[in-house]
């Protein structure tokens, strides 16, 4: 390993490249899931770039390809399926997966939003014996199932939607696990090896909320599953999603800038190449 | 054991608009103050390189956190409240400045019936008129009377407007043209007007030139580079309180803004208020800052809160409809702001552009300005069309039978972006004897006290009112020419969802011509506590037409001038009236 500090020959190498030189392929020094993952994983496709600026970019980018948030790369791996489902690659450019998506929602988690830590968390929480007292409103004709974090794409509720004790980073693990066991039950194979239209009917199931989950409605999982996807595809490549602005590009959507001027008056619609806050604050 | 302070003339709780107008006016006047700010410290260069949209659209970096305190959330008076946990919930300001901060800076008067509604309901239509269960009353103060408090305010926010040509009467014009005519508003004012309104472009707080205000102080044109609601704006270039009255209470000498102080108390001893108790958040040491007179000026919430926890004047009890502190809450949000969204198929704005309040809106459905005899609703509200500008999160708005997810949603969204504008209604909102604020008997924040509790349910009053205005919004998209018109719905049973997103909360210190029936006179000065001033829209007796916040502002200057003017002869300001234009 002496000879692999960053040169300009190496320091663009692959992963596969890496653990070849390395000796960790032929040794076997590693499990065969990591190393399979490690090799296999789709997101390190993205590397080779979609747009034609990967370039140099794509090398920086790829030092911070790591979890920091979930601990079984399993896990990750029906993660970043359910998010390319959500937002597949297609004729307009690349999916969640190929945005880096995936990293995007790792590194949400493991931060003050994936822990709650700007949300009012005090018990009494309901579904605890201290909380009895709530059970005839569990009771209403919609019940708890539709409740959860997602605003904006719920129908209004008896009660403020938010009433789990879980945090969204719990939400998220007891979600992809569960997203798993309903692909094994119906399929007999795990998620993240399903085809797409198997894929897509297991996350319809969790959408209508027609599955049970430990904690939270599953619909609940699954609206915040989606919310956080599309940020992941149109929020400041800073995050770890959007990769190369490549969702902007396809959006049309110029970045942040001191100015728009003069694009405010024009009639016809205006497309820029996009920046993003790197360039904005000067780096 | 608070540690005790050196006695000021003024403390204000919060610094927005309502206390920082509070605290220049007073400065200005000679006076020492104090202002209290419970979130930490800002200035305009913090948001230099912030256009950060998930940070701050979603997930809201400016506002509350609500880790110690929140509200709790029900709808009828027998049901158990809950918390509202989480900030996509639950937006309220936070940090020097205040909820003005972020705002968009959407501008307008309040109209002549707005501050009369009950007697000029009652008058024009009869007695009949009056929604049932509703609490609706006239504010202690007219339209007329509160023309030079808004004049004042407008001038201090160099507010950039055309003039509503169904406007309430002025003496002056705004004191800025307004802001750039976009292919929107244009498609939009062009429609109205052949629908036979009165479209103007809107009145904003975001600059249309460079602008010196009385006080001095200087903002910036606009840019539009529409990081501005949820934002702070790195251009003085939105007025807002520290851009314009912070700096000018600081130049004076006598002002002092502490920030990270959460004021927990209001300390009072026979009748009259000494001052408050606060806690440093950081440190966690408590003080008592003592003052001859005491502004509560933060946030609805707050000024309710503080005032049910520090046991001053009577709580309202809805059941036997008695007491005064919490009475008349209501909320602009949700049915109350709902309208149209159209689709075009071979049209593309540049919707990445824009800025919080360049908008354009007609009044013809606004207040009185149309015949009520065969509706089924009083008052209406403004019809706009706002060209915020857009992050790239926020463009995903695809037609209403669109798939939410998947190849479908993602080949819409894209395709539609740039093609579809909302036009929505901003109703008035009345009050009614169920909806009210009191303290929580279960949740607590990090000290140990009740949370604040909020009872709100709509009636058939906002949910007619809501659907005549979404047919009015759909009429105008109609005539834009839209390929696809996505109308919001209300139904028949529809009620509060519990989503506090739109800062537009308002009362349960209301304003009036005499105390039993409400809690402040029109100087905002307590009828039980002469040298206590509750400023804000807390003061609100039920919700206008349109956006609070200018209200807010002539508010803050009529109860500056009330403060200055105890401070010299003390007493109370107003005459109690004994007529019962109120019961």
């Amino acid at each position: 390993m002496a000879d692999s500090k960053p040169t300009p020959e190496n320091k663009g190498m692959d992963r596969r490249q890496f653990l070849k030189s390395s000796g960790l392929l032929a040794g076997g020094l590693v499990g065969g899931g990591l190393l399979g993952s490690l090799i296999t994983y789709e997101v390190k496709d993205s590397k080779k770039g979609s747009g034609g600026t990967a370039g140099d970019t794509s090398n920086a980018d790829h030092l911070s390809d790591a979890r920091i948030f979930f601990s079984r790369e399993e896990d990750f791996q029906i993660l970043a399926a359910a998010t390319e489902r959500i937002y597949p690659e297609d004729k307009n450019g690349p999916g969640a997966i190929k945005l880096g998506v995936p990293y995007f929602i790792d590194r949400q988690l493991a931060g003050e939003w994936g822990l709650n830590a700007r949300e009012y968390m005090k018990g009494p929480f309901l579904n605890i014996p201290e909380a009895n007292q709530y059970e005839d409103l569990s009771q209403t004709d919609k019940g708890r199932a539709d409740q959860g974090p997602s605003g904006d794409t719920l129908n209004p509720l008896p009660t403020p939607r938010y009433q789990s004790r879980m945090t969204r980073a719990e939400m998220f693990v007891v979600g992809v696990r569960a997203i798993d066991e309903a692909a094994r039950e119906k399929f007999d194979t795990g998620f993240a090896k399903l085809e797409p239209e198997q894929q897509d009917e297991i996350l319809t199931h969790f959408e209508n909320d027609e599955v049970n989950m430990p904690g939270v409605s599953s619909s609940t999982f699954f609206n915040l599953l989606a919310q956080t996807t599309i940020e992941g595809c149109y929020s400041d490549p800073v995050y770890g999603g959007n990769r190369n602005m490549e969702g902007w590009r396809m959006m049309e959507y110029p970045g942040p800038r001191a100015s728009y001027a003069d694009q405010i008056e024009p009639d016809e619609f205006i497309v820029l190449e996009p920046k993003g806050l790197t360039e904005y604050q000067g780096h | 054991m608070a540690r005790k302070l050196e006695k000021v003339d003024v403390v204000v709780v919060g610094s927005g608009w309502a206390g920082g107008i509070v605290a220049a006016e007073a400065a200005k006047a000679g006076h020492s103050v104090v202002v209290l700010e419970r979130g930490k410290n800002q200035k305009r260069s913090d948001f230099i390189g912030s256009k950060d949209e998930l940070r701050y659209t979603d997930r809201f970096d400016m506002m509350q956190p609500l880790s110690s305190e929140t509200i709790t959330s029900r709808v009828n008076i027998d049901d158990v409240a809950l918390p509202v946990r989480t900030q996509t919930e639950m937006m309220v300001g936070n940090d020097l400045g205040g909820g003005s901060v972020h705002w968009a800076g959407s501008t307008y008067r309040w109209r002549p019936y707005d501050f009369e509604i009950r007697s000029k309901t009652i008058e024009r239509y009869g007695e009949g008129k009056i929604p049932k269960d509703s609490t609706i009353a006239d504010w202690g103060i007219t339209y007329e009377e509160m023309v030079p408090y808004y004049d004042k305010w407008e001038k201090t926010a160099g507010v950039s407007g055309e003039l509503d040509p169904l406007g309430p009467p002025r003496d002056n014009d705004w004191p800025n043209p307004p802001l750039k005519e976009t292919p929107a508003l244009k498609l939009f004012k062009k429609a109205a007007k052949d629908l036979g309104y009165h479209p103007y472009q809107l009145a904003a707080c975001n600059m249309s030139q460079s602008y010196t205000n009385p006080d001095g102080e200087t903002l910036n044109p606009c840019m539009y580079c529409s990081y501005c609601t949820m934002y702070g704006c790195d251009f003085s270039a939105k007025s807002d309180p520290i851009a314009t009255v912070i700096p000018t209470a600081q130049k004076t000498g006598k002002a002092e803004f502490r920030t990270n102080a959460l004021v927990r108390r209001v300390l009072h001893e026979g009748g009259k208020a000494t001052g408050v108790m606060y806690t440093d958040v950081m440190t966690g040491a408590e003080y008592e800052q003592p003052a001859d007179v005491v502004v509560l000026a933060a946030f609805t919430f707050s000024n309710n809160r503080l005032l049910l926890l520090s046991e001053i004047g009577e709580p309202y009890d809805p059941k036997t409809r008695k007491g005064v502190i919490g009475k008349n809450f209501t909320i602009q949000g949700n049915i109350t702001f709902r309208g149209a969204r159209g689709f075009w198929e071979d049209k593309k704005f540049n919707l990445y552009a824009g800025a919080g309040a360049l908008g354009a809106g007609y009044s013809d459905y606004d207040g009185d300005e149309f015949d009520h005899t065969d509706l089924n609703f009083i008052h209406g509200g403004g019809i706009e069309l706002r060209q915020y500008g857009y992050g790239a999160v926020g463009l995903n708005h695809v037609p209403k039978d669109t798939k939410k997810w998947g190849a479908e949603f993602k080949e819409k969204s894209l395709h539609y972006a740039y093609r579809n504008l909302v036009v929505w209604y901003t109703m008035a909102v009345m009050s009614y004897w169920h909806n009210y604020l009191s303290l929580d008997p279960t949740y607590k924040d990090d000290y140990g006290d009740p949370l604040l509790r909020v009872t709100n349910k709509y009636t058939d009053q906002e949910r007619n009112l809501a659907r005549f205005g979404i047919e009015k919004c759909a009429e105008v998209v109609e005539k834009m020419g839209a390929d696809i018109i996505d109308k919001d719905t209300v139904s028949d049973d529809e009620d509060f969802d519990h989503i506090y997103d739109g800062g537009h909360y308002t009362g349960g210190v209301m304003m009036g011509p005499e105390p039993g029936t409400s809690a402040v006179n029109s100087y905002l000065q307590m009828w039980d506590m002469e040298n206590l001033f509750v400023v804000g829209g807390s003061a609100f007796p039920q919700f206008g037409g349109h956006h609070p916040t200018p209200t807010i502002g002539a508010l803050g200057y009529r109860a500056a001038e009330g403060v200055v003017k105890y401070l010299k002869d003390g007493g109370m300001l107003v005459q109690a009236k004994t007529a019962q234009a109120n019961a």
